[in-house]
């Protein structure tokens, strides 16, 4: 790991202005960001660790745990919302048994909810291991659900 | 293909003629597949027609192309068959040999693939036809239709860099200046300040370092017009920066693009290599002595960052923390130097400025907001998708002829405009037209575009508390009045929708609503309860039967409503007992389910199985303490 991080920092002049554009290379390397990157940020471009963390925690970009092998999205955007974005998350939730923004180790499933992802036309709109789906509706989710789990 | 260098304007335009003038095929197939189409299948669609038209030995007079988005986000996915512009919406790949077959091969229209609005009736097969185009001016988004957004060659040949090229040929920086000025452009992000006087205003700032920033951190949920623009057309942005460089005399610009939209970062990303491939961007641009170049930053994940003073911050490599205004960036912007910050359909319609003459541009629109405006339009309404409108067209021609008016069944009750900073407009008022001032006036914004509408079966509580739960989750924190504010009227109108709600909340709300409106930091906590302010004038009624009457009109807040089982209608098959997943329902004495309200979550799960013949499941648009065992007494 020390290496590839070794490799991501050699690539980007020493400028405060790259911190992000390295988390989001770290994180897309490693799938998070582990302490060790944050440490190496911090002295690579000479912030104080804290003011890194601050940063990590700010943007929903990046997390600081690895994610899950299946991954759904569910967003909330306005045209989602009036077309049964609510219902349709608590019934991710439900059948997947995790709260939004949480993940179920057991089914390896992370579940969460994202703002906005500019498919308002297609609305409501779950993304489905980077798949997006268009006008989603409670009654399909079951399928999803079971589509998901049962493959490894 | 590699770009060889362009070195003069000469070049350029003999490029350009040679490229235009070479031997095409006669027919071009265009496939919509910007993120929209291909959430919905472009892709396969794409392989199936690539295969087909092989098969059929018509390499030689088809070309299929992939474009961006087209604006017919609803009937996605589709294609379009010039030269004749035949439209296919929502197009399966199982329908492609027959499409191949009738149109490509004997260039028959098929009926059956056209589009109708409903079934049986009359078909509108060319795309000119459509009635939801009719009201439509096009000027940006029409380019969408042929244009291939990952070739520079494919832009030149829509005569792209024309209006570099025609700068670069003698026009001075203050006479580009000029002529944006003229042409009344305005800030397309929301607040509509004159982009030629913010350019102006930089140029003035003498010879220091400037900057140039286009903001693409479209961050209003249910608004994408921008993705629409990057994905589709990433070139002329570039363009309107490059052009905006050379007039406010500004060596680097960056572009920021929110990280939900990958496409748009990779399309922007190898749009970008072209240019500069080409040598339209970096030192000595076509031979001049202007040297200009942009970089793109991926965004991380922040609404606020869209703020302009945030996206500075977050561009420095700082947390998206919006500052006091004054300064404002054109004095002080990114590393204390000035700094131009447009929006990306601002930039967009630069080089159509530059090309055609501020004249043209001005000519549509209204006396103070000049051109068109791309709308996302979306939510309760028949054709959803980016509408591209003149200033001035009403709200009512927008969402009727444009929008098709409200799904079969429903009636539209308001549309929302300009995100969570803006407001909910009732059918009342339909007839204001779409111009900066007037929505401003009437409670609203225009916003960047995002024009969601609504019907009968959306509640007004519901919605104001999901535009607060979202500057309440979105609030950067450093200001009390946004951060505590959007908490405290989320835990209001969470109480009304509970059904707790007192009269008096109401009379908090607005108080609320003043002060973050006079103290906050920033744009997002000043215009944070603009959703709660147009609702208390124009659909108080709702808001006070949901606290007086302890109603909720659209049957949608959940401590407000209930569900009992009919048992004269019941045919007693107990689907509803199985879908429960609260275990409410039990079967009573007499053999008939019944509803304990007590431990129901009202999910409509029973009212979703219940047999439509039987509709014995009852929706009661009240609390349900007493109405259950009414109707079951009965």
């Amino acid at each position: 790991m020390t290496e590839k991080l070794e490799t991501i920092l050699a690539s980007l002049p020493a400028e405060r202005r790259y911190l992000i554009l390295f988390l989001h290379l770290v994180q897309q390397e490693l799938d998070y960001l582990p302490e060790e990157a944050l440490r190496a940020a911090a002295d690579y471009f000479a912030v104080p660790p804290a003011e890194v963390y601050g940063l990590v925690t700010f943007y929903s970009a990046f997390r600081l745990k690895p994610g899950c092998r299946h991954e759904v999205t569910v967003c909330q955007g306005t045209a989602c919302h009036v077309r049964g974005a609510g219902e349709l998350a608590a019934e991710f939730s439900r059948l997947l048994g995790v709260r939004p923004g949480d993940k179920n180790p057991e089914k390896g499933v992370a579940l969460r909810t994202v703002n906005c992802l500019g498919c308002c036309a297609l609305a409501p709109v779950v993304v489905v291991d980077g798949e997006y789906q268009g006008r989603v509706q409670v009654s399909k989710v079951p399928e999803i659900v079971k589509k998901l789990t049962g493959k490894k | 293909m590699n770009q060889k260098r362009i070195r003069t304007v000469g070049e350029l335009r003999a490029l350009r003629t040679r490229l235009q003038a070479a031997q095409k095929p006669p027919r071009l197939v265009s496939v919509s597949a910007a993120s929209c189409g291909r959430a919905s299948g472009a892709m396969a669609l794409a392989a199936a027609l690539d295969e087909e038209i092989g098969r059929r030995g018509l390499e030689g007079s088809v070309e299929l192309r992939l474009t961006g988005c087209h604006g017919l986000c609803q009937f996605e996915p589709n294609v379009v068959i010039f030269p004749e512009k035949i439209f296919y919406p929502n197009l399966v790949p199982e329908k492609v040999p027959w499409l191949v077959e009738e149109t490509l091969v004997h260039g028959r229209i098929v009926p059956e693939l056209a589009f109708r609005e409903s079934s049986g009736s009359q078909i509108f097969p060319r795309l000119e036809d459509l009635p939801f185009l009719k009201k439509q001016v096009r000027w940006l988004l029409d380019r969408h239709l042929t244009l291939d957004p990952g070739r520079l060659e494919s832009y030149l040949e829509h005569g792209g860099f024309m209006a570099l090229e025609k700068v670069l040929s003698g026009i001075s920086p203050e006479e580009v200046i000029n002529l944006v000025q003229a042409s009344g452009l305005r800030g397309r992000g929301g607040a509509g300040f004159p982009t030629g006087l913010k350019w102006r205003l930089a140029r003035q700032a003498g010879q220091t370092e400037k900057y140039l920033i286009c903001n693409g951190d479209e961050g209003d949920p249910g608004a994408y017009m921008d993705r629409g623009l990057l994905e589709s057309n990433p070139f002329s942005i570039i363009e309107g920066m490059i052009i905006g460089g050379y007039a406010v005399g500004a060596a680097l610009g960056f572009i920021y693009i929110r990280q939900e939209y990958p496409l748009a970062i990779e399309r922007m990303s190898v749009a970008l290599e072209k240019v500069r491939e080409a040598g339209l961007l970096g030192k000595n641009i076509l031979g001049s002595d202007f040297s200009f170049d942009l970089e793109l930053i991926r965004g991380a994940g922040a609404f606020v960052s869209g703020e302009e003073t945030a996206l500075i911050a977050s561009i420095e490599g700082r947390r998206a923390f919006p500052r006091q205004r004054p300064p404002f960036p054109v004095v002080r912007g990114l590393w204390g130097q000035p700094t131009v910050i447009n929006n990306v359909e601002t930039w967009a319609n630069v080089p159509m400025i530059i090309e055609q003459g501020p004249s043209w541009f001005a000519r549509m629109g209204t006396a103070h907001s000049k051109g068109t405006k791309i709308f996302s339009l979306v939510g309760k309404v028949r054709y959803t998708g980016l509408v591209e409108v003149p200033f001035g067209l009403t709200l009512r021609e927008v969402i009727e002829e444009v929008g098709g008016g409200p799904e079969p069944g429903q009636r539209i009750k308001a549309v929302q405009t300009g995100g969570p900073s803006g407001g909910c407009l009732p059918a009342s008022l339909f007839d204001l037209p779409l111009d900066y001032e007037s929505l401003q006036k009437a409670g609203s914004i225009m916003g960047s575009g995002g024009m969601i509408v609504i019907d009968e079966a959306t509640c007004i509580v519901d919605l104001i508390l999901y535009f607060l739960r979202f500057a309440r989750e979105e609030s950067c924190g450093q200001c009390a009045p946004c951060r505590l504010g959007t908490a405290r009227m989320v835990r209001i109108l969470e109480k009304i929708t509970r059904g707790e709600g007192r009269p008096e909340d109401l009379e908090l709300l607005e108080k609320a609503s003043w002060t973050m409106r006079e103290a906050s930091l920033c744009g997002l906590g000043r215009t944070a309860a603009n959703p709660v302010l147009s609702a208390l004038s124009y659909f108080r009624d709702e808001l006070q039967r949901h606290v007086l009457d302890g109603e909720c009109p659209a049957g949608v807040c959940r401590g407000l409503i209930s569900y009992t089982i009919d048992k004269h209608r019941c045919g007693g098959c107990l689907l509803c007992l199985d879908a429960c997943p609260a275990e409410a329902i039990e079967v009573a004495d007499d053999g008939y389910p019944r509803i304990d309200q007590k431990l129901c979550t009202r999910c409509g799960a029973c009212l979703t199985v219940c047999p439509a013949d039987l509709s014995a499941v009852i929706k009661l648009n009240k609390k349900g303490a007493g109405a259950g065992e009414g109707s079951r007494e009965e």
